[in-house]
C-alpha cells in the first residue's frame, strides 16, 4: 500500500496539515493556529522578555480574562482589600502584557469575556481543522468541532508566542466509540465520567482520543465540548469529534467565522476531515451508550467515578493493593466510609459553572431541574462566558436559580479553578459540575463530587447526592 | 538549560498514585512571583508536608532529615496528572529535584520538566515497586544515568524509558526556541502554501 492510498484518521489529516518540518530526532514542528492566553500566563511573557523577543503573530493570539476574575460585584469598580488587589495586579498584568505585544485583550468588563474554551469556540475563532493551544490543561475542549487542540506549559506558551509554532511527538491514537441510544436524564457528562473511570486516570497518557459512535454524533457541540473537555483526566492532551452537520450548524454565522462562499468553501475541507473508514486506531475502546448511568465521583480523582446507585468502594476487597491504598486514603479525605451509598453522602454546597459545564445547554438543563424548587444548601452558579450570561438572562434562568436560593455571579473559571476567591472551606463537600475532584482543588480541605449540571441541580434539591430521574418521579407524585 | 547525564543524590520515595499538579503546587500559590533565590521551592507539596495547624508533618518522606537535599522523587503511577501548570515543575526544580521516577506522569507535566532541565525518568510498575520498597527507609543514595537510562539504587540497577527526541534535549541541555529560529525560512515557506491551502484559518482583525 502507498502512502497515499493509506487511509487515514481524523488525527492523521489534522497532523498533516499542520507539519511544517520534521527533525532527524523524530520531533515534528507544527504550525499554531490559535492561541489563547490568559492571567496565568505571565511566565511565558517573562520568558519573551527575558530573550529581548517578540510575539511573532499577535493577530492569532487572544487573551481572555478567566482565571482569577472576580464572579461577585460585577460591573462596578472592584472594592479595595489585599485579596482584590491581588486578582487585579493579575488581570491587569494580562492587560499590560497584551497592550504591550499588540494582542486583543477580553479583560473582565469587556462583553465578550468568559472562560477561553467556552469563548473560542462561541465567538468562531475557533474552527474545525484548526490548531488551538493554551496554557491550560482543558484546551482539549475546543476538539469537539475537529480542530486539534491541547494544553501546554509556560515554556511552550512562551515558544508559541515568539514562532507561532511547536515541536510535537505524534500521538498514538485512541478510538472511544459509544454506540447506542443514552437513557432519558443521561447527559455528555456522564459520558466523560464514564469514559474516564473506565480508561482509569492514566488510562490514555500518550494519546489522542477521537470520540465516535452513534451517541457522540447524536450530542450537541456543547455536549461535544463536555465530552472532549475531560479528556485529560484520563490522560490524554487531546479529544476529537469529526466534523459534521452539527459542527457546520454551530460555526455558521458566529462572529469570526467565515461568511456566505467562504464559508462553503471551508465547510466543504471541514467535512473532509472526517477519519477514512478504514482508519487504524491503535486502540479502541467500545462503550454502550445504554449502559450508561447518572454518574457521580466519591473519591478524590476524575477515575473514582461510579453511577449514582452504587455504593463507596470497599478497599480490602480489592485485588490491587496500589489502587486499595488509594482508595483508603481517598475514603479518609472525603470523609465517606465504604459501602455506604452514593445517595446517602450529604452535602454543603453546590457549584455550576466551569470550562466542562456553563455553557447555556447546561444552564437549561440544571433550571429545569430547579424551576419551581428550593435548593437546601447554598450555591454558585457562574456562567462560562458574559454572552451565555445575558442569553441565560434573557431566558430567566438566572431568576430560576437566585428563586432556588443560589447566586447568579459572573463569567469565570471561578469556583473550578479556585483562584478568583471563590473556594469551599476545610471539610464542605460541594456537589460540582467541574472536572477535577482533587484532594484541595475547591480549597485547603476541601470535598468535591463531580456530576452533570442536572444532577447537581437535584442535589441542591434533596441536599445530598440524588439520582436526578428519582427527583422527577418524586415531583409528578 | 542545564544539562543532564549522570546524577548521585539520595531519592525520596512517595509511593502514592496520581500526585496530581494541584497537590505538587496548590493554585492559591500560583499568583507569586518566581524570585530568586528560593523561587517555588516553598510551595512545594505545600498541603502533603504539612498537616492542619501548618506544622511539617514527619510521616511526609521528604520532610525526613534523611532525605534533605534529595534530587530524585519516586512515586507511583500518573504523577504530575492534572493542571498543565508549570509552576508545578518550578517548585520542584527549585527545590533542586532534577528526576522523577514512577511508571507515568502526566503528558503536559512531562513536556513541562523537559523543557526545565527535570527528567520524567519511567520504570516499569512491578520494578518500581522493587525500587520504592528500597528507597523506602529514607537516605538512600540514587544514581541516574541519562546516557545508559538506568537508575541505580542499594546495589541495584532499574532501566527506565524516556522518549528519545527528549532525552537527546535533556542530555545536551538544549534549548528549543534557538532550534526553531533555525527553521524560519522552512516556516515561512510552509506559511505561502497554507495561505492557499486553508484561507479560512486566519483570524479577522
Amino acid at each position: 500500500m502507498t502512502a497515499e492510498s493509506k487511509p487515514q484518521s481524523l488525527f492523521d489529516k489534522l497532523w498533516n496539515s499542520h507539519v511544517i518540518a520534521e527533525r532527524e530526532d523524530g520531533a515534528s514542528l507544527v504550525w499554531v493556529d490559535r492561541h489563547y492566553v490568559q492571567e496565568g500566563s505571565f511566565h511565558a511573557f517573562n520568558k519573551v522578555r527575558e530573550r529581548g523577543e517578540t510575539v511573532a503573530r499577535p493577530d492569532l493570539t487572544v487573551a481572555i480574562a478567566d482565571h482569577y476574575v472576580p464572579t461577585r460585584g460585577r460591573g462596578q469598580p472592584m472594592a479595595g482589600g489585599a485579596a482584590n488587589a491581588e486578582l487585579a495586579r493579575m488581570m491587569d498584568q494580562l492587560g499590560a502584557n497584551a497592550a504591550q505585544f499588540g494582542i486583543r485583550h477580553y479583560g473582565m468588563d469587556h462583553p465578550w469575556q468568559g472562560i477561553c474554551h467556552v469563548v473560542g469556540p462561541e465567538l468562531g475563532m475557533t474552527l474545525p481543522g484548526l490548531l488551538v493551544v493554551e496554557g491550560d490543561s482543558h484546551t482539549s475542549t475546543h476538539g469537539a468541532l475537529g480542530a486539534w487542540a491541547f494544553g501546554v506549559g509556560a515554556s511552550e506558551v512562551a515558544h508559541v508566542l515568539m514562532t507561532q509554532t511547536l515541536w510535537q511527538k505524534r500521538p498514538r491514537q485512541l478510538r472511544v466509540s459509544i454506540e447506542g441510544t443514552l437513557a432519558p436524564g443521561i447527559s455528555a457528562k456522564d459520558m466523560a465520567l464514564t469514559v474516564v473511570a473506565r480508561l482509569g486516570a492514566d488510562g490514555a497518557v500518550g494519546h489522542v482520543i477521537e470520540y465516535a459512535g452513534s451517541a457522540v454524533r447524536a450530542l450537541s457541540i456543547e455536549g461535544r465540548m463536555t465530552l472532549c473537555n475531560m479528556s485529560i483526566e484520563s490522560g490524554a492532551r487531546c479529544g476529537l469529534v469529526a466534523p459534521d452537520q452539527v459542527t457546520l450548524d454551530y460555526v455558521r454565522g458566529r462572529p469570526f467565522a467565515p461568511q456566505g462562499d467562504a464559508f462553503d468553501r471551508a465547510a466543504a475541507q471541514w467535512l473532509a476531515l472526517a477519519g477514512d473508514a478504514d482508519a487504524v486506531f491503535d486502540r479502541e475502546v467500545l462503550i454502550d451508550a445504554a449502559g450508561i448511568a447518572p454518574t457521580v465521583t466519591w473519591g478524590t480523582t476524575p477515575e473514582d467515578a461510579l453511577a449514582i446507585d452504587a455504593t463507596v468502594p470497599d478497599p480490602d476487597r480489592l485485588s490491587d493493593a496500589t489502587r486499595a491504598g488509594h482508595v483508603r486514603d481517598a475514603i479518609d479525605y472525603m470523609g465517606l466510609h465504604s459501602g455506604m451509598p452514593l445517595s446517602e453522602i450529604a452535602i454543603d454546597r453546590v457549584f455550576i459553572g466551569s470550562c466542562t459545564n456553563a455553557r447555556i445547554e447546561d444552564l437549561r438543563a440544571a433550571a429545569a431541574v430547579l424551576a419551581g424548587r428550593r435548593s437546601k444548601v447554598p450555591g454558585l452558579v457562574s456562567p462560562g462566558s458574559t454572552l451565555v450570561q445575558r442569553q441565560a438572562e434573557k431566558e430567566g434562568l438566572d431568576r430560576i436559580f437566585m428563586d432556588a436560593g443560589l447566586e447568579w455571579g459572573g463569567s469565570g473559571c471561578s469556583m473550578c479553578a479556585a483562584m478568583n476567591g471563590d473556594t469551599l472551606q476545610a471539610g464542605q463537600r460541594c456537589a460540582s459540575t467541574t472536572n477535577r475532584n482533587f484532594k484541595g482543588r475547591q480549597g485547603l480541605g476541601s470535598r468535591t463530587h463531580l456530576m452533570s449540571p442536572a444532577m447537581v441541580a437535584a442535589a441542591a434539591v434533596a441536599g445530598r447526592l440524588v439520582d436526578v430521574r428519582s427527583l422527577a418521579v418524586e415531583a409528578v407524585a | 538549560m542545564e544539562a543532564f547525564v549522570r546524577v548521585s543524590s539520595v531519592a525520596c520515595a512517595l509511593p502514592q498514585i496520581n500526585i496530581d499538579t494541584d497537590q505538587v503546587l496548590p493554585a492559591r500559590f500560583m499568583k507569586q512571583p518566581r524570585t530568586p533565590p528560593l523561587g517555588y521551592a516553598p510551595y512545594l507539596f505545600h498541603d502533603l508536608r504539612r498537616g492542619s495547624d501548618g506544622s511539617l508533618d514527619p510521616a511526609f518522606a521528604l520532610n525526613d532529615p534523611g532525605n534533605s537535599g534529595a534530587k530524585f522523587i519516586a512515586a507511583r503511577r500518573n504523577f504530575g496528572s492534572g493542571s498543565s501548570r508549570e509552576a508545578a515543575v518550578y517548585a520542584l526544580v527549585d527545590a533542586g529535584i532534577r528526576c522523577v521516577i514512577a511508571p507515568s506522569h502526566g503528558d503536559i507535566f512531562s513536556a513541562n520538566a523537559v523543557n526545565n532541565g527535570l527528567v520524567p525518568a519511567r520504570v516499569d510498575e512491578a520494578e518500581m515497586e522493587t525500587l520504592l520498597a528500597l528507597l523506602a527507609p529514607g537516605g538512600i543514595q540514587t544514581e541516574v544515568d541519562l546516557e545508559t537510562c538506568t537508575v541505580s539504587a542499594a546495589g541495584k540497577v532499574f532501566g527506565f524509558q524516556i522518549d528519545p527526541v527528549w532525552r537527546l534535549r535533556l542530555l545536551n541541555g538544549w534549548d528549543d526556541i534557538d532550534i526553531t529560529h533555525s527553521f524560519r525560512p522552512q516556516i515561512a515557506d510552509w506559511l505561502q502554501g497554507d495561505g492557499l491551502r486553508r484561507p479560512w484559518a486566519q483570524l479577522a482583525a
